[in-house]
């Protein structure tokens, strides 16, 4: 057989921008000085009569595009096509690689599917397609190459580097698979033998529980099978089963010991429930901690649902794919919950190791922090953009201690009507699974995600990453939607980590499943019974349909070319009983499955450090420090992000992540309108504060939280309707000290939510997150990420007309500040800068606060403030500047006395804002505000600077463009 | 009676409902169809006075922007189209559609030499959400009437507007089917109230003067848009459908006070043109 390949180049005359960006990335890592580089994209297609009068019909009517492009058509062994192209100048002597990047056999290549379908409809029928890049070299040695394809052109994981022609024979990934029932003894193993097998088998199970599977099988004078061990090792993973925090915790600190039986339970989630029984009739939560996500109220149609989720192991391995699917899979539960909620935002949160890290000083296995940006920031904005949902809200923080782990978080909030928040799956219901097809891709990525990192990883799990294919997923949301509104299933929910064992076993769980493995559509021939059970391959969703409706939705799912196929059935039998070709090969109890997995206790410390002083330098000039805080990473302008993502798709934007004169300033919260014929507004914010952690993780979740919410009321959100989800990203919770610190920050979640009536509704943990490997003088070093909690927020806005902004409206304004500055430069920015240790971390007066959130709103709600800016990184002289270089006005502040100039300007007290008040409205702001902290700051003047005073004298003089450009430089890629 | 609009949707097609909203604003009554329908029953087109292609990701944009999608209107809907657009009806593709538009014959036909022109990758080398000021060349496009300039959202990654050489670049400069520019940034310095702004004059007749990033893309003579010779089909890269309502204005809340978008214009005079 012929394979053809098609490479497409720029035409004359055109840029070669894939050769661009590939040499500046070279140039960034220090490779090769003189390389010279020309890039082209191609296809490789197979077809059993494949002439070369088709494959040119194909390059001119298909791939390429003439005006701008260039084509090469050959059989795969022809010359041509490694042949340098004319725009590589060549040096005599110089030896030109051609090197071929080409996806790993199974690996997603949805570029290839759709030319597949788009071939054939051109009457060219082809019998498989890959996508490929091509690169030639100039001004390189071999070894320069090497390191190329390694660092720069291919991840492992995923792809495939050649160097010279390539030697493919076929494009199949297909195997021949010959059923054979697998039994593991498990029975007869001792304690070191039920370890081992956990640990080589991928359960990352613990002994305890490995010894729970032992006494089942032992019970039933049988062992498991292949399929039931996954399973069983799947369900019970901490990824789906959270057994840590809601297991068993024996918690100490200063104030003594407490014992939870569920510690979730009894913080966070209690927290909850308190809350709506105080509201009674008012409660507004309609479902928490239950379904995929938690739903709100919305209006008198409506609820929407919140969801967050951690996508970090997959990111660290393969930056694009990890973050591509991490968003692919939030939104799948978003479509998950209840009978189906339409997405309207994603929000994105990163936490990376500074992006300047020299390249030499990486532990082996870890990707370049720029590298892991770069792709986390474009897998998130493919994935995003193209299933037509706004990216709105987001943040990114750096530290080092990421390096090996970078956090990736992914949340989505859905649209549902009231009567379709509740799914109930119905005994007799077909089990239907629609969307992609199941492949080898994404095999234990349930108990990988449980795992810690090591720098092994990438060889052990590549099967846990992957690429998605965000097009199936919109494809299957549109007839979902369609379907839930004509009635045609009970229940749905999606194919997450675990796969179909998860989604059936989770949907099955009260009433029994049967599950024909052999009828699941497979993307190629091979797949063994446990493979189609356990993978995790993307774009799935699972939906309980009656036999009466099942030939309505078939019909509705093949007229928008969506698979849907019926592969078992939910039957009142109690059990999980799956078949494979009429082979029997599982049968458990879901009471076993569900209920069987011995509790987990652990041990939890926490002992408070002391309080050490932070001695500020004493000098009269700050702006150094302002400009020095505006340029640190967490701080700087996220904008290349952020016009990546389309942030106004569907049409409700509102507010804006970038405000201001020139759309360039830092909006404190998102606000969209998520029904186009409605006035009321969903409000979406996050908090996070790592660096206080390493002060005391219970200041840090209040400062989150405390965050969270202000960002929330700063644009005018109601208080009294927002509600909260945590996401828990810490090391390894095994250790007391690292648990001890978590519970610490549960405390904080269980206390503020409580004080102020701010229901969590969602949560998710990810832990283990900690990376080892063995450095150059053969130690062994365990890099571990500092406890890191988001909180993300969804709060409500009767009518969006009354929204502000940050940004400064008018010269001749009053500017106020609302909120206590304490002392507390501990963990702040500017003692990031300067290098100091020690200070107070930021706390919460919670009491305080809620009478500040409710007076805040008021002021804004009765249209009294211009332009409202919230006080997080780097204090009021930040948020000063901020405001002054968004609005292009500039600013006068005044403080009187203060003992410490520092502490005024920079302290990071939580519960603050600066607002900007017309002269005629200031009375009225002043009475409002009356029972609040309240300082009179300045004004808005009419020339560009910022200036602030203390005790009389000058302490910030800056250009507010100077301040910008500070701001704008770092991340300006 | 109103008008009837086909909204033509596509797997990765995503904006299709806010552009029917937009036109159910403008007085229209919408239909959203998926491309699979109208190839089952092409007859039925006759029953819509406008045909829109909404913004989004038309098969995934695989192989490139609008490529798939395009091809399928060529190869089994051109007779369709063609008899719609030579009834005297009205054909509108944003962004996507705009892109879709191109890589068939309904815009710019192919003549012997292949395609006109193309919208190719951003000289930024990624997809850009941005707001751009445009300004509206002669008075040919129906879309446009009475229009000078306004502001609008940019969302895409293939965009930059790019004729096939000097000669087809003339032609569409003579028949005055370069509608619509990016106009310079109008610098908000002056005054905080950053207003739609009357009366932007022609565009300079030079290639791309108009700097990034108010020419977002790097197109060719700062084009953002363009009909065909009879005026009444229209590709634009720009989203008129994400300004019909004052709060979706980036700058909204530094007044002054509107009462719609200035995008709805374009739907509105859709609409008009069949009162």
């Amino acid at each position: 057989m012929t394979l053809w390949e098609i490479d497409i180049h720029p035409a004359a005359g055109e840029e070669d921008r894939a050769a661009l960006r590939i040499a500046a990335a070279a140039h960034e890592l220090g490779l090769a000085e003189n390389l010279r580089v020309a890039a082209a994209r191609g296809f490789l297609l197979q077809g059993a009569q494949l002439e070369a009068t088709q494959a040119e019909k194909l390059a001119v009517e298909l791939m390429a595009d003439r005006v701008v492009e260039s084509f090469v058509a050959a059989a795969l062994s022809d010359e041509k096509l490694t042949a340098p192209p004319p725009r590589l100048a060549r040096n005599h002597a110089d030896s030109i690689f051609c090197v071929t990047v080409h996806p790993k056999p199974g690996v997603m290549d949805p570029v290839a599917q759709s030319a597949l379908a788009a071939a054939a409809d051109l009457g060219v029928p082809l019998e498989a397609v890959m996508t490929l890049r091509k690169y030639w070299f100039g001004g390189a040695s071999e070894a320069d190459i090497n390191a190329l394809s390694d660092r720069l052109l291919a991840n492992e994981a995923i792809e495939q580097a050649v160097i010279g022609s390539l030697s493919i024979q076929q494009l199949d990934a297909s195997r021949t698979y010959q059923v054979a029932l697998r039994h593991v003894p498990i029975r007869q193993l001792d304690d070191e033998g039920l370890l081992r097998l956990s640990r080589e088998g991928q359960l990352y199970l613990q002994l305890v529980e490995m010894q729970t599977i032992r006494s089942y099988f032992r019970e039933l004078a049988r062992d498991p099978t292949d399929v039931e061990l996954e399973t069983i090792a799947q369900t019970w993973s901490e990824h789906c089963s959270h057994k840590t925090l809601a297991g068993r915790i024996a918690y100490q600190d200063e104030h003594g010991e407490r014992r939870f039986e569920n510690m979730l339970k009894e913080t966070i989630f209690a927290a909850t429930q308190e809350i709506r029984k105080q509201l009674g009739s008012e409660d507004w939560c309609v479902s928490v901690f239950e379904d995929n996500a938690g739903i709100v109220r919305f209006d008198d149609h409506f609820n929407v649902a919140f969801k967050v989720e951690t996508h970090n192991h997959p990111s660290a391995l393969e930056p694009y794919g990890g973050a591509n699917t991490g968003v692919g899979g939030v939104i799948r539960d978003i479509m998950g919950t209840g009978l189906g909620a339409k997405p309207i935002c994603n929000t994105d949160v990163f936490c990376f190791a500074p992006p300047d890290a020299p390249a030499y000083s990486l532990p082996p296995g870890v990707l370049h922090p720029r590298r892991v940006m770069r792709g986390v920031v474009e897998g998130v904005r493919d994935y995003g953009n193209r299933m037509g949902i706004p990216t709105v809200n987001g943040a990114v923080f750096f530290d080092e201690r990421y390096l090996g782990n970078p956090l990736v978080y992914c949340g989505n909030v859905g649209l549902l009507p009231h009567d379709k928040s509740f799914k109930q799956t119905q005994p007799d219901d077909l089990i239907v699974s629609i969307g992609g097809r199941t492949g080898r891709d994404g095999i234990h990525g349930a108990t990988f995600s449980s795992a810690e990192l090591t720098s092994h990883s990438e060889m052990l799990s590549g099967g846990a990453v992957q690429i998605g294919n965000a097009i199936e997923e919109k494809k299957v949301l549109d007839v979902l939607l369609a379907a839930r509104d004509r009635g045609l299933f009970h229940a749905v929910t999606d194919c997450g980590a675990g796969g179909f064992s998860s989604a059936v076993g989770e949907m099955g769980e009260k009433i029994g499943a049967e599950v024909h493995l052999e009828r699941a559509p497979l993307k190629y021939a091979g797949l063994s019974y446990t493979e189609i059970w356990i993978s995790e391959a993307q774009e799935r969703m699972v939906v309980a349909v009656s036999e009466e409706k099942w030939p309505q939705l078939r019909q509705l799912c093949e007229s928008e070319g969506v698979e849907a196929t019926a592969i078992g059935r939910f039957v009142l039998t109690g059990r999980l009983q799956l078949t494979y070709a009429g082979i029997e090969v599982a049968n458990l109890d879901m009471k076993f499955l569900h209920k069987g997995r011995p509790p987990v206790v652990r041990q939890a410390t926490f002992s408070p450090s002391p309080l050490l002083p932070l001695a500020p330098p004493h000098k009269l000039d700050y702006t150094d420090d302002l400009l020095k805080i505006l340029a640190s990473p967490n701080v700087a302008s996220k904008e290349w992000i952020i016009r990546q993502y389309d942030h106004e798709v569907q049409g409700g934007s509102v507010i804006k992540p970038l405000v201001g004169a020139e759309r360039d300033g830092p909006s404190d919260a998102a606000v969209l309108r998520p029904v186009l014929t409605s006035r009321r507004g969903v409000v979406i914010a996050c908090g996070m504060n790592p660096r206080f952690g390493d002060f005391d993780p219970y200041h840090m979740a209040a400062s989150a939280i405390d965050e969270a919410v202000r960002n929330c009321i700063a644009v005018g959100a109601d208080p009294r309707q927002i509600a909260i989800l945590d996401n828990f990203c810490w090391g390894d919770c095994e250790k007391p000290e690292t648990l001890g610190s978590l519970v610490r920050a549960a405390l904080a979640c269980h206390d503020l939510s409580l004080a102020w009536g701010t229901p969590f509704i969602s949560g998710k943990d990810s832990l283990n997150n900690e990376f080892s490997y063995t450095d150059a003088a053969g130690a062994r070093q365990t890099i571990a990420i500092p406890a890191t909690l988001l909180i993300s927020a969804i709060g409500q806005i009767e009518d969006i007309a009354k929204c502000v902004t940050m940004d400064l409206k008018l010269p001749g304004n009053l500017l106020y500040l609302v909120g206590e500055t304490k002392d507390e430069l501990g963990g702040s920015h500017f003692a990031l800068v300067n290098g100091l240790a020690g200070g107070q971390v930021p706390t919460v007066d919670a009491e305080t606060a809620r009478r500040t959130f409710a007076a805040m709103h008021d002021v804004i709600h009765a249209g009294l403030v211009r332009s409202c800016h919230d006080l997080s990184e780097g204090g009021l002289a930040v948020a000063a500047a901020e405001m002054a270089f968004a609005g292009g006005c500039g600013i006068s502040i005044e403080l009187g006395t203060a003992t410490d100039v520092a502490v005024v300007l920079f302290s990071e007290s939580n519960t603050r804002f600066v607002c900007e008040v017309t002269p005629e409205s200031a009375a009225n702001f002043e009475l409002s505000l009356a029972g609040v902290p309240l300082t009179k700051l300045g004004k808005v003047i009419e020339c560009d600077r910022l200036t602030i005073s203390v005790n009389g004298k000058l302490a910030i003089d800056a250009d507010i463009r100077t301040l910008k450009e500070a701001w704008q430089a770092p991340l300006r890629w | 009676m109103a008008p009837k609009v086909l909204i033509l949707r596509a797997p990765g097609t995503n904006c299709d409902e806010e552009t029917a909203h937009a036109f159910t604003l403008a007085g229209a009554t919408t239909a959203r169809w998926h491309v699979n329908r109208l190839l089952e029953q092409p007859q039925q087109a006759a029953e819509f006075q406008i045909l829109c292609f909404p913004g989004g990701f038309s098969y995934g944009d695989d192989i490139a922007a609008g490529r798939i999608l395009g091809n399928q209107i060529e190869h089994h809907l051109a007779d369709t189209l063609r008899e719609f657009r030579d009834a005297g009806k009205l054909i509108l593709g944003i962004c996507n559609g705009f892109q879709i538009l191109l890589k068939t014959d309904l815009l710019l036909p192919k003549d012997a030499t292949g395609p006109q022109a193309t919208l190719a990758a951003n000289d930024s080398g990624k997809f850009e959400d941005r707001w751009v000021w445009l300004t509206v060349t002669g008075n040919k496009c129906v879309f446009l009437s009475g229009l000078e300039a306004l502001e609008l959202p940019v969302a895409h990654g293939e965009g930059k507007f790019v004729p096939r050489d000097a000669l087809v670049l003339e032609a569409l400069r003579a028949n005055g089917q370069l509608v619509l520019k990016y106009a310079p940034l109008q610098r908000t310095e002056t005054s905080p109230y950053a207003a739609i702004v009357s009366g932007g004059g022609d565009a300079p007749a030079r290639e791309q003067a108009v700097p990034y990033p108010a020419n977002p893309n790097g197109a060719i003579d700062d084009v953002a848009g363009l009909c065909d010779l009879t005026g009444r089909v229209f590709g634009l890269m720009p989203h008129p459908e994400r300004f019909v309502d004052p709060t979706q204005h980036p700058n909204w809340t530094r007044g002054p006070h509107r009462d719609v978008g200035a995008g709805l214009r374009i739907f509105r005079n859709a609409i008009q043109y069949f009162l």
